[in-house]
């Protein structure tokens, strides 16, 4: 049976702002393609480690030494807003905490 | 004469330097050919002539002073859009990233330049290296080039029909479930997915952090490697690259099959491979029997899962390295009253149905109450396909199978589902997932005149004896044929 799933909070957890008629669509389909993953549920793990990567790595460590960095003209020119050395967004508090900090 | 761009990379380095061949007139070639194949083709999303007339300038200044620049002098080279180049637009197909222009070279790329190459431009591929096709390219498909009706496969596509039709000696591509080894298949070529750690991830735009893997594109096996060779090597950038000693390669490139025990997949021998597919590898296992290899039947009893518990802990970890697209950085805005509607609006004009889709599977996996259930049983499931393989290599030294279950099949025929688009990587996800190594070589073409792609796999670091069973089935089978765009003669005004 297709899994049934919040498709609306999924996306805003994914901060995806999609149409109704999109979540409709995500949300069978994402349906179809978990009812398919739980077939992995079927299989007997218990006492199986979980594999989180491929290489049995522990830290990667390299000298504590200064190297060169990106320029940071270089990264921002890359940047949708700007302004002078920052990123530049939006608001980020909504309207009924605007100038608690005043 | 040959086409110089005909020429194998092998070929081509050795005219370059007896200088019966200058860099300048093999990039010509090359876009020459380009100019004539890219209207039905569509291989590439950037072509950099100017950079590439500069490094062949370069090569052949050095050439004539008697230096030699690596391996890659003068040699036309691909780059698939999800690696960054310095200063030249790289999109990874997305329309999230369309203009943006990396400050930085990936580390593939810095060392394609030190070892002399001419990087001819940026290629497609399906949204953010999402499909097996290269229809989810949000700047439309890439076409095969033996039939331009047909997908190249994906997500590797625009990289592996550039090298099949000789718009670039050789190519990188990157390999997450198959996109490396599925388009080499279904283009007619040799392409490479190195063991896990091998090549530097450092500047390729991630989509699954524990299974990408940047690897080679090429017209024969010794080329392939030689590129790999290239390529490969500890980069103090990525945390998770191999710091041991880089692995023999080329070593075992003329060694032959004798006494080698190759291992036939039966769980890939199934109803689920078109039969010419079966047939063309199966007489593939028979010709290395001839040949003196050892041919054990292996059963791989969690292959049959492999699939599903892909198709989890892909989509989880591409949910997390998406999420630096949040319109602050680099890429897409669209304007929003606050930072947070600004950031769903920006990403849900920016991503494609594919990359939504998968972003909002891997949120659903990973989220509170379905995290054990979904993701941590995929990675036990993962755990279970490495012992699969471990016990394997207890009995045989390489595994084959088909690359692919079909080979190409018509623009359209499979974007309504996509499950049915998951299952072309049912051959390629294991190996993902394992870490390990793997390959596919062109052995026959099907009725319709179509490629078919043979996988040898090896384990960890086994690329010796990976590259050594491949040379030798490349040399059983003289698979020789080209797609008939690369030889039809076609004149510019």
């Amino acid at each position: 049976m297709p899994v049934d799933i919040d498709i609306a909070k999924v996306a805003k957890l994914a901060r995806l702002e999609l149409s109704a008629e999109e979540l409709e669509r995500y949300g069978a389909q994402l349906g179809d393609i978990l009812e398919h993953a739980e077939r992995v549920q079927a299989l007997p793990t218990e006492g199986v480690p979980p594999t989180s990567h491929p290489l049995p790595m522990t830290n990667a460590f390299r000298s504590d030494e200064v190297t060169g960095s990106l320029d940071r003209d270089d990264v921002l020119a890359a940047a949708p807003d700007a302004d002078g050395p920052y990123f530049r967004v939006p608001k980020i508090l909504g309207e009924e905490v605007e100038g608690d900090n005043g | 004469m040959t086409d110089p761009a005909d020429l194998t990379l092998g070929e081509a380095a050795a005219e370059l330097r007896s200088g019966s061949l200058s860099a300048r007139e093999l990039l010509d070639a090359v876009t020459a050919r380009a100019a004539n194949t890219e209207a039905q083709l569509h291989a590439f999303l950037t072509l950099d002539r100017d950079g590439a007339r500069t490094a062949a300038e370069a090569a052949d200044t050095a050439i004539a002073a008697g230096e030699d620049l690596g391996p890659l002098m003068g040699i036309p080279i691909a780059v698939k859009d999800n690696m960054c180049t310095r200063g030249i637009e790289t999109t990874a197909g997305s329309k999230i990233l369309s203009g943006y222009e990396p400050p930085y070279d990936a580390t593939v790329v810095s060392r394609l330049r030190d070892a002399g190459a001419v990087i001819v431009g940026k290629t497609n591929l399906d949204e953010f290296a999402m499909g097996s096709s290269t229809e989810n390219s949000a700047y439309g498909p890439t076409h095969n080039p033996w039939d331009t009706d047909r997908v190249p496969g994906g997500s590797s596509g625009g990289s592996a029909a550039s090298v099949a039709v000789g718009s670039s000696i050789a190519a990188l591509g990157s390999d997450t479930g198959g996109s490396i080894r599925q388009p080499a298949s279904l283009c007619g070529i040799v392409g490479a997915k190195p063991t896990y750690g091998l090549v530097s991830r450092y500047g390729l735009i991630a989509f699954a952090s524990s299974l990408d893997q940047i690897g080679p594109f090429a017209r024969n096996v010794g080329d392939t490697a030689t590129l790999l060779e290239v390529v490969a090597g500890f980069d103090i950038r990525d945390a998770t690259s191999f710091r041991g000693a880089r692995p023999d390669i080329a070593g075992g490139l003329t060694a032959g099959v004798a006494g080698v025990r190759v291992g036939m997949v039966k769980e890939l021998m199934g109803d689920a491979i078109a039969p010419p597919v079966r047939a063309a590898v199966q007489r593939t296992i028979d010709l290395l029997d001839d040949a003196g290899a050892e041919i054990v039947e292996i059963s791989m009893p969690s292959f049959d899962y492999a699939l599903s518990a892909y198709y989890l802990i892909a989509p989880a970890e591409c949910s997390a390295n998406l999420a630096r697209f949040d319109g602050v950085r680099y890429g897409l805005r669209v304007d929003g009253e606050t930072t947070e509607t600004m950031m769903g609006r920006s990403r849900a004009a920016g991503f494609g149905p594919e990359v939504s889709r998968r972003i909002l599977l891997g949120t659903y996996a990973l989220s509170a109450g379905y995290y054990d259930a979904f993701y941590g049983q995929a990675q036990r499931v993962r755990t279970l396909v490495r012992r699969d393989f471990a016990a394997a290599y207890e009995q045989a030294d390489v595994l084959v199978s088909p690359t692919a279950p079909s080979t190409a099949f018509p623009i359209g025929a499979k974007t309504a589902d996509p499950l049915e688009m998951y299952y072309q990587d049912i051959c390629t996800i294991p190996l993902n997932l394992a870490g390990d190594p793997g390959m596919s070589v062109p052995v026959a073409l099907d009725d319709d005149g179509l490629p078919i792609g043979f996988q040898v796999m090896a384990p960890a670091l086994g690329e010796k004896v990976m590259f050594q069973v491949g040379a030798e089935v490349e040399r059983l089978v003289a698979f020789d044929s080209r797609p008939a765009l690369a030889t039809s003669e076609v004149t510019l005004p």
